[in-house]
């Protein structure tokens, strides 16, 4: 059977071997993917990639049109191992084999952590990513902000643990989308948004709302590639000034963006963030009874303190008006003694003079003489009768004794009498 | 005053009352403004009527919140 080139006469052109080469390889494998590691990789001034896939025993030239480069999320670089997924075909110019590639995916972790890494570190040697950055929530706030994709079961969750746990709160959703090549720039428009909202430069129309005072920033889960505007540098930066605290849910609890690292908060899930956006409504009830009581005590435990400190003062003045009276009296005594120079001892002699001299009286009081048995007789005038001549009998007279008086009558009178005896 | 001042406030007029040297002249003004306060914490807290909204801008840079 005969084919093309088959003799000296059919030779075929380069240009037709390589191409039907081409065919025969293009037919032969379907698009697929390979896997293997990055090496002499170089981007040329026309936009084409060009590197080389090997692994320990084999190679093959591998390029990425300019086309196809958008698709893929950073340059190759040296040493990357990679999934390749493109075309087996020939190069009929140069007649090699060649990998046209128009999807690549980092081997593992790779590339992803690769451009993840250098956004993180330009947002930290900015400071950006520094604790002290990061702000406390407001505790209770009456308006929340909320980006993310109108659409999604992550919004639904935010509203309803919001609306059960504190239905006074307003939620504003701002909607953005979250996932695809518009998504950065998406959220960054809602982010832009929300700033001119809260600095109060946006003009209103119809009702106006309690500017939010925290902002949730998020989306539900989904692959990496799914959340991967998240990770934009760009939309980190808008987040790191937000205006107002800044809340991420980004997926699940095992996906960390860098949204989340600039992030006032990070986290789990839109639930999670919804609930530390807002508190629960009885709990801020009791929280406002607690300090109506708080209130009440201290001022009471205030008039107590002032009560005690007039009682206090009460007391001190008196005291003080004791003091005054105690230091005139020591004064007038001072004053007394200067007068009385002779002092206390002269006193005391003058005492013991007084105490004789009432003695001596005493010895002398008719009263005693009564007391030693003897009577006085006194006439109807008055006088004492100390005569014989005074006594006139048949007249009566008066005999004062100790304890009274006796009326008597003069029955005779002699000269003789027992007391005059001296013979005796 | 946004609720989370008033509430903020009001802690702190709380924990000033319950200083000991508070002047009690002091301790009255503050309770007075306390009381004040509360009112508005309580008229706040009875408005449970939060509502979703989703923020339009129209191309003129004007902003609508639409239920």
């Amino acid at each position: 059977m005969s084919h093309a080139g088959a003799t000296s006469a059919e030779a075929l052109s380069v240009h037709a071997l390589t191409s039907a080469a081409k065919d025969v390889l293009e037919g032969a494998f379907p698009k697929l993917w390979v896997r293997g590691e990055v090496s002499g990789y170089k981007k040329y001034p026309s936009g084409h990639w060009y590197f080389t896939l090997k692994d320990a025993d084999a190679q093959i030239a591998s390029v990425v049109w300019k086309g196809s480069t958008g698709r893929i999320r950073e340059q190759p670089e040296d040493g990357l191992q990679v999934r390749a997924y493109g075309q087996l075909t020939v190069w009929p110019t140069t007649g090699k084999m060649q990998f046209v590639v128009t999807a690549m995916e980092a081997d593992g972790e790779g590339l992803w952590q690769k451009r993840f890494d250098e956004t993180k570190a330009r947002l930290e040697k900015d400071g950006l990513l520094d604790a002290a950055r990061k702000r406390a929530l407001p505790r209770f706030p009456r308006t929340v902000a909320v980006i993310t994709s109108s659409e999604a079961a992550a919004l639904r969750d935010v509203i309803a643990v919001i609306g059960r746990r504190n239905p006074g709160v307003h939620v504003v959703v701002i909607p953005a989308a979250v996932q695809g090549d518009a998504a950065p720039e998406s959220l960054l428009a809602a982010l832009d948004r929300l700033a001119r909202w809260v600095r109060g430069t946006a003009e209103w129309q119809g009702t106006v709302i309690p500017a939010p005072e925290v902002l949730i920033i998020g989306r539900g889960g989904g692959s990496r590639e799914d959340l991967w505007a998240f990770n934009h540098e760009g939309v980190a930066r808008a987040i790191a000034v937000c205006p107002i605290p800044t809340i991420s849910a980004v997926g699940h609890e095992t996906d960390v963006t860098i949204a989340d690292l600039v992030a006032d908060l990070r986290a789990a899930t839109p639930s999670v963030a919804a609930e530390h956006a807002v508190p629960v409504l009885a709990d801020v009830r009791e929280l406002v009874t607690q300090l109506a009581g708080m209130m009440a005590d201290g001022l009471q435990d205030r008039v107590e303190v002032a009560r005690r400190g007039l009682d206090r003062r009460a007391d001190a003045l008196t005291r003080r008006a004791q003091l005054v009276v105690e230091r005139r009296r020591v004064r007038i005594d001072r004053v007394a003694a200067r007068l009385a120079p002779q002092g206390p001892r002269a006193v005391e002699r003058r005492r013991a003079r007084v105490e004789t001299l009432g003695a001596m009286l005493e010895a002398r009081s008719p009263l005693a003489v009564f007391a030693r048995g003897f009577a006085v007789a006194r006439g109807a005038n008055g006088a004492t009768l100390s005569q014989r001549e005074a006594f006139i009998p048949g007249t009566p007279f008066d005999l004062l004794l100790r304890d009274g008086r006796v009326r008597a009558t003069t029955d005779s009178v002699h000269a003789d009498a027992p007391h005059l005896r001296t013979d005796a | 005053m946004t609720f989370e001042q008033t509430l903020l406030r009001l802690e702190q007029i709380a924990a000033s009352l319950d200083r000991d040297d508070l002047p009690l002249e002091e301790a009255l003004t503050l309770f007075e403004e306390g009381i004040t306060r509360l009112r508005e914490a309580s008229a706040a807290l009875a408005d449970a009527d939060g509502k979703v909204r989703t923020l339009i801008e129209q191309s003129d840079g004007v902003f609508e919140a639409k239920e």
